[in-house]
Formats: C-alpha cells, structure tokens, sequence
C-alpha cells in the first residue's frame, strides 16, 4: 500500500503553488541510468512536483572543466545556463554535475557577463536526495524499502563540495532500510572523469578498495549511489572482478521507498 | 631539486607491490589524525591557522627581517640562501672551517630537496641519518617517499631482511630488536659528529626560535652533541610570535601522527653561552628559498607555501595510496607535492603530476591549514593546457565532445546511435579511451536513453 510521504511537520500536505523542477538528466544518467531517471520524474510527480525536461540540454562541462580546459567547459556551461535559464528549480540525478553548476560555474564565469546568471543557476540548482530533504523537507517517503539491507556509495562532490552526507541515509532508513556501514564508504571510487582512463590502474585500484571493503561489511542486497559515473565506475570494475552485487542508482531506490511496487 | 616525474604514469601502473603496506601505514595515520581533531574544535584550529600562515605569507619580508635580528641577538649565525648552489655554498664554508669529517643528520625534507648528503659525500663527510625510517633508506639507497614516515612503503620483513644482511641480526628480530641494533650504531656517530644538520618545523620571528618535532629523539641529540648546528629552515616555516607556536606545535602533531605533541619538541635558541654552557658551540640558521619567493608571488600557487609538512593530505589521499611516494618522481609527493613540484621545480619537470587526481577533495578536508588543493590541481592543469603539455587525443577528444554537447540535434542523434548501433560498433566510441578497458567490463547503456522515454511518455 502506498503511503502519504511526510515532512518534520506532519503528512505532506498538497502544495499551494505547485513546485516546478527541470530534470537535469546529465549526459551519463541519460544514456546509462535512464531508467533511474524515469523513477526521479516519478517521484517528484508524486510529491506534487511539477516536472519539466528541456530537451536541449546536453552536458554540464564538467569532462573538460576537470581536465583544465576550461575555453570547452565555458561553452558547454553556457548553453546549460541558457537551457535552464527559466526553471525554478533544476534537479539533477547527479552529485557531481550539480557541484558542477553550483560551485564550478561560478569560478568559470568568475570575469564574465555571465558570472551573474550563473549565480543565479546555482541558487536553484539541487542533486535529486537532497532536493527532497532540503527543498521539499521530505522526511520519510514511505516503507517501500522494509528489511532491505543497503550500501550507501558517497560521491566525493556531493559529500565534500555540497555536504550532502546524511540526506539520503535518512531517506532510505526512514522507508525501512538497514544503511551498512562500511569502512571506506566516504573514499573516492577512482572515476574522476578522464582521470579514470589517464590512470588505469591508479583508478582501478581506488575501486578495489571500495569493493573489497564492501564485501568485508557482510551482506547487501545492493549499492547505491547518486553518481552515475562513480556506479558505471564501480559496476564496471565488479563485473571485470566478477563480484557479484547489485547496483542501482539512488533515484530508483527511492522510487521504491516511496512504494512503487504496491 | 630533481624531479623525475615524466614516468609517474609508468610507476603508477607497475607501483601495485608497496600498496598494502601503504595503504594499511596511511589508514591508520589518518584514522590517528581524526581522533586527535575529534577532541578539539578543529574548526576553529584550521581557520586560526591558516589566518596566521597566510599573514605570515603577506608580510613575510618583515618578519625575515625580524627572525633575523633575534637570531643573530641569540648568537645564532643567519645564512640567506637564495638557490641549492648557495646552501652548498654554505655548508662548505662550514665544513672546510671546522674541518668536520662525519656529519649526522635530523629528518628533513628540505635537505633532500636541496641533495644535502649529494654534497656532504662529494666532499668526503661522512653522513649518517639518523631518524630510524632515514636510516633504514640510506641502507638501502632509496629517498623518502612520505613526508612523516619516510619508509612506510617497506614492510617489516623487508626491513628484517635488510636488517639480516647488514648487521647479522635474525630473520625473525622483533621491531624493538631491530631499534636497539640501530641505537648502538646512532649513539656512537653522534659522539663522533663534527656536525649536526637538521631542517626546521617553525621559526619564531619574535624569539628567533627554531622549533623541531620528532618521536625518536634523534633530532634532540643531533642539535645537542655535536659542536656545530647547522638548521635549514625554508622561507615559508617563519611563525610570527611565539604564542602562535604553542597552537602549531599541537597541531602539526595532530594532524600528523595524531598526538597531542610530539614526543620531544627541540627549541633552539642560539648557541651555547656562559650562562647556558649546554649544547652546541656554533648554531647556523640557512634561510632557504629555492624558488619559494616565485611560487608566493603566483596568485594561483602560494597557497601551497602554507603547507606545515604534516602528511595528512597524503594520508587521507586515495591515489597516494595505490602507489606510494616514490612513484611521484619528487621529494615532495601525493597531493601537496602535485602542487608544489610545479611551483618549485616548473611545471614541465612536474607533469603529469597535477593530473594524478581524481580530484575527491580529501585532502583538502584533512589539511590542518586549509590549502585548497584541488583547486591548485586545477590551475596547474589549466596552464600545462595553455602551454600544450597535456595530451594531444585528449585535447580532440574533448574538443569533439564540446562541438557535439553545444549542439541538441547533434547531441541527441550521436545519443541515440549508442542505443541503436549494434554491440561491435557500439563499443568503438563508448568506452572512449582503451584505458577504460584495460582495467573494467564495457559500461552497459540503458536499452533506450531517457529522452526517449520521456518522449514516449513517462508514467
Ligand atoms: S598540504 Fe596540508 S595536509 Fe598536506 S602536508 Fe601540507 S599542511 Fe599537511
């Protein structure tokens, strides 16, 4: 049975003005999370979030921005800010690409016309977990998740750039979830963008320590995270490790939370 | 200071035979570091901190000066050394007047970056470290490759294999066994030594105090014993006043090894006087720049000279640990070293170290004086970008992504290929660098994209 999400003051009530939110999808959760996104318009839709997705919208930037070239990222930023430029709120599946809008554009633009819209971007811009806690003041989303034991992957953006650290451990504890914790949870997953293939093995080895650390936390049902590239990163190493987990993207888990399946 | 970085890439790919004992050496540091920070307000240690180094940077000419005359006051000789070539300068001088033939030296990173003990041996003084980690590399010919714990790429059966083979001790000697043999060895050079060397944790500009930080003791008897004490102290180490040592003191033991304070804290004033007729007859204090004035005058860099040399930013570093130090290529290694070797050394000899990062941020978080690393990693990427020393494949690559994601009916139609090409021609562009490959399974894209879904209609 699908319950009524609640906030800190109670059952949510129906908003007044419906909340309006651009979907973000980002260029790795539009082709390899698509699903996962799918469940992130879902469940804004059942909070009473109005959603939109600009079909113009492409990448963030953030490949060159990372590798210091940032002439590229500046041009990519660009027609982000311009594709998002009447949103009230832009929600990305994403940790890393919403750092990107909300810290980076700031330095990008830092000497330029544009420096003003992107300030404005960033006060709007939110990663999906923490849209629902800070912005909608979600607190529970239902008992979608009872007896599940999960693996909570933070991404390094997310949790030191944006201190997004207990949001989405909430969410899914409060639907019923058992969060593992495990000892090299907060440490990079060695993605880092082209980081990951100028350094192979560095990269790989950042992996192995995760993973290994995960299976020595006992069993999960699965891991999850709201990095689409720290999951292809890691789902990609355990495949070639042939481990054997499952692993989702957060917006579906909590999809789930919210009880999709009832 | 030499730097052999070009071959980071091939180190890093081969370097997998020093990670367990690196990363078991790191882990527990950090673990160490923050349970000493849990018990304080860390918060406003760091910001305090790091307010007082980057006053310190801005007024640095004043308070040389002033280090200077307190120095000089105390009965300490000042030395300024603006190159490697004028300490070597120095420490002839000092050599050939005294005569000296056996030197013992304290830890310090300075010394290796200026190839003090390349000097000592071209003009025939015998050297011997004489920090337990320092020794044991000098046995072995190899440089440090961690700030604090020089030789924690080496496991303890190495260390008892070299240990068999040197001093005839069993295969099965415990660490404290391994130590004693040591000692008798240190004690004996440290009567013998015409010369103690030492580099320098702080000075105090108000006292003209150098302060020196060890658990061994060693650094207490080399600035002791011996009749001469020569001090390296980098430009950057000055502290403005001597309440200010007190707080960096417990600091840089915490974040270093997660003491309170170091098991011994040296503060040498000057030398021995008629009122005080303990220590050594001649303190030499040298003034080091070696391009430290250059990196101070680089808006984007001279952050880094806040640096306190504690080893927590390589610590809590996830890439330092898959492949230790030596990897590096440079005395200064893992995060502060990616962003110090370029500003030392220049950023050519440097590269590709500012791209050895997957830019976590972890570093940054874990350093006691707040250097922003990353974004330091991110300016010298972007000018080894202007200066066309990054790779040529990435730069197209890149440059084909930006054409592609700043054009929508581009960017969806090459989008929507990866979902419609069949698996084999799929797989050429996906996985766009065989670097990916190499080491992972190919990523699997979802059957359709979500802007199509989204187009079909999401329920
Ligand atoms: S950069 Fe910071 S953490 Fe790293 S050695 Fe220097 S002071 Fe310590």
């Amino acid at each position: 049975m699908s319950e009524q999400p609640t906030t800190a003051s109670g059952p949510m009530p129906p908003a007044r003005a419906p909340v309006r939110a651009s979907l973000f999808v980002t260029c790795l959760g539009d082709h390899f999370y698509a699903d996962a996104a799918a469940s992130a318009v879902r469940l804004l839709r059942k909070l009473g979030v109005e959603v939109d997705f600009p079909e113009a919208q492409t990448c963030c930037g953030q490949p060159a921005f990372n590798a210091g070239r940032d002439a590229e990222a500046r041009r990519m930023a660009a027609h982000t800010l311009e594709v998002f430029r009447e949103s009230e709120y832009v929600v990305l599946p994403s940790g890393s690409c919403a750092c990107m809008l909300r810290r980076f554009y700031a330095h990008l633009f830092h000497d330029d016309d544009l420096s003003g819209q992107a300030a404005d971007l960033a006060g709007r811009t939110f990663e999906l977990g923490e849209f629902l806690v800070r912005v909608l003041g979600v607190t529970k989303l239902g008992r979608g998740l009872e007896g599940r034991r999960i693996a909570y992957h933070h991404g390094c953006h997310a949790l030191r750039e944006l201190g997004i650290r207990e949001e989405p451990l909430e969410l899914l504890a409060s639907a019923g979830a058992e969060v593992v914790p495990w000892e090299a949870a907060e440490e990079c997953c060695g993605f880092g963008g082209l980081f990951s293939v100028s350094f192979p093995q560095v990269s790989a080895g950042m992996a192995d320590r995760k993973l290994d650390t995960l299976a020595a936390a006992g069993e999960v049902d699965f891991l999850t995270s709201a990095d689409c590239g720290c999951l292809l990163q890691l789902s990609s190493r355990m495949r070639k490790r042939r481990q054997d987990l499952a692993v989702r993207h957060l917006a579906d888990v909590l999809w789930e939370a919210a009880g999709a399946d009832s | 200071m030499q730097i052999h970085s070009r071959e980071y890439p091939k180190r890093a790919r081969e370097g997998g035979d020093v990670r367990a004992s690196v990363t078991g050496a790191t882990l527990s540091f950090d673990a160490r570091r923050r349970a000493a920070f849990a018990g304080v307000a860390a918060e406003e240690w760091r910001v305090w901190a790091e307010g007082v180094k980057t006053h310190l940077l801005t007024h640095l000419d004043r308070y040389l000066e002033e280090a200077e005359a307190r120095l000089e006051a105390n009965g300490a000789r000042v030395h300024w050394a603006g190159s490697q070539e004028d300490v070597h300068r120095i420490l002839s001088a000092i050599i050939e007047r005294r005569g000296a033939r056996r030197a013992v030296k304290g830890k310090s990173m300075l010394s290796e970056e200026l190839e003090v003990n390349e000097l000592l041996e071209k003009r025939g003084v015998d050297v011997l470290e004489t920090d337990l980690g320092e020794y044991i590399l000098q046995l072995l010919e190899q440089p440090p490759s961690h700030i604090v714990g020089p030789a924690i790429h080496l496991s303890l059966d190495e260390i008892r294999r070299l240990y068999h083979e040197t001093h005839g001790t069993e295969l099965d000697a415990t660490p404290d066994e391994l130590a004693g043999v040591s000692r008798l060895i240190l004690r004996e050079a440290f009567l013998a030594a015409d010369v103690g060397i030492t580099g320098g944790n702080f000075l105090v500009a108000e006292t003209g105090t150098v302060a020196l930080i060890e658990n061994e003791g060693n650094i207490r008897l080399t600035t002791s014993a011996p009749p001469v004490h020569v001090a390296l102290v980098g430009i950057e180490k000055l502290l403005p006043r001597w309440s200010d040592l007190a707080v960096f003191l417990q600091l840089t033991a915490r974040a270093a090894t997660g003491q309170p304070v170091g098991n011994y804290v040296s503060m040498i004033h000057g030398p021995r006087t008629a009122d005080d007729p303990d220590g050594p007859e001649e303190v030499h204090v040298v003034l080091v720049d070696n391009g430290r004035t250059d990196v101070l005058a680089d808006p984007e860099a001279w952050e880094a000279l806040r640096c306190v040399r504690c080893g927590a930013c390589l610590n809590a570093c996830p890439v330092y640990r898959q492949t230790g130090g030596h990897a590096y290529g440079a005395v200064y290694s893992g995060p502060i070293g990616s962003v110090l070797n370029p500003g030392l050394a220049g950023l050519h000899a440097a590269m590709p170290l500012p791209f050895a990062s997957s830019l976590c941020g972890a570093c940054e978080e874990a350093c006691p004086v707040r250097i922003p690393i990353p974004e330091l990693l991110l300016s010298w990427r972007r000018r080894a970008v202007e200066a066309g020393m990054d790779s040529r494949a990435k730069a197209g690559l890149l440059r084909a992504w930006t054409a592609v994601a700043t054009r929508p009916g581009l960017y969806r139609a090459a989008g929507a290929m990866l979902h419609t090409l069949p698996e084999p021609v799929r797989r050429v562009p996906l996985p766009v660098v065989g670097g990916w490959r190499e080491v992972r399974a190919d990523p699997e894209p979802s059957p359709t994209s979500f802007r199509e879904l989204w187009r079909e209609g999401i329920e």
